[in-house]
């Protein structure tokens, strides 16, 4: 039996506001992406066997609906303003390590305990989006490019205009930034 | 020898293209002896489990 689509969409808007936003990072573009999505999806699609079925075929459209939009205007991302990132992040290395490249005593990664029993928990999304956030915006639309939207690094270099090994250091610097938020205000102490 | 600094750059490379033997082999022998960097390659690999769950590309 088909569930009431209408009312399921309206139930799900807020979720794909917030994907739209993390990564658009424009609450104008976010909300226009979500719309076209639910405008598509009320014109198209067929039966859906589970709520989560149809969540994931609203994402994907949703996802499309990003890329078009980034593949637009990702030219703006180039490679000197991935620069104004830099610094910030320089310092997250610069405290993690000691000069020979170590980790330094109080920074050394501990275990994270039960990571799947984290994703069961609405508030570890809760901070996890927070943490995305947190990133530096460039950075963060590299990172999103690559982990949510499924592009392979040399087509976010074409896409944004930088070369592949500053790819790397800036998906490099997210992941690091990412581990290290979700590490403090997370997992801190759980598994260690 | 790779110290963690240059350990946890090959962590995240190898997640976005393949390593050369030279590197694997290197990467390998550090965290043989590295528990810190053992954790951080886990880490590495839940952000990514996150990441695909909540962009609804889980295959589960």
């Amino acid at each position: 039996m088909e569930f009431d689509r209408q009312s399921e969409l309206n139930a799900l808007r807020p979720d794909l506001l917030r994907f739209a936003r993390l990564q658009l990072r424009d609450a104008g573009a976010a909300e226009d992406a979500v719309q076209d999505t639910m405008l598509a999806a009320l014109t198209g699609g067929h039966a859906f066997e589970s709520r989560s079925s149809y969540k994931t075929w609203l994402i994907a459209i949703l996802r499309n609906k990003i890329i078009d939009i980034i593949r637009g205007q990702s030219r703006e991302v180039a490679a000197s303003s991935l620069a104004e990132d830099d610094a910030g992040d320089d310092l997250l290395a610069e405290s993690l390590f000691d000069r020979r490249g170590h980790w330094q005593p109080e920074t050394r990664p501990g275990r994270w305990a039960d990571p799947e029993a984290s994703f069961e928990q609405q508030q570890f999304w809760a901070v996890f989006e927070a943490c995305l956030d947190y990133l530096p915006a460039k950075t963060a639309r590299v990172f999103m490019m690559r982990e949510f939207l499924g592009f392979e690094t040399d087509e976010i270099c074409k896409e944004t205009g930088i070369s592949s090994s500053n790819c790397w250091v800036v998906l490099h610097r997210a992941r690091m930034g990412l581990r290290a938020c979700l590490d403090t205000k997370w997992f801190a102490g759980a598994g260690t | 020898m790779l110290n963690c600094r240059q350990a946890t750059e090959l962590m995240s490379q190898e997640q976005d293209r393949g390593l050369a033997l030279s590197e694997r082999i290197g990467l390998r022998l550090h965290l043989w002896i590295c528990a810190g960097c053992t954790n951080y390659r886990r880490q590495m690999a839940v952000l990514r489990a996150a990441c695909r769950r909540l962009g609804g590309r889980d295959s589960r």
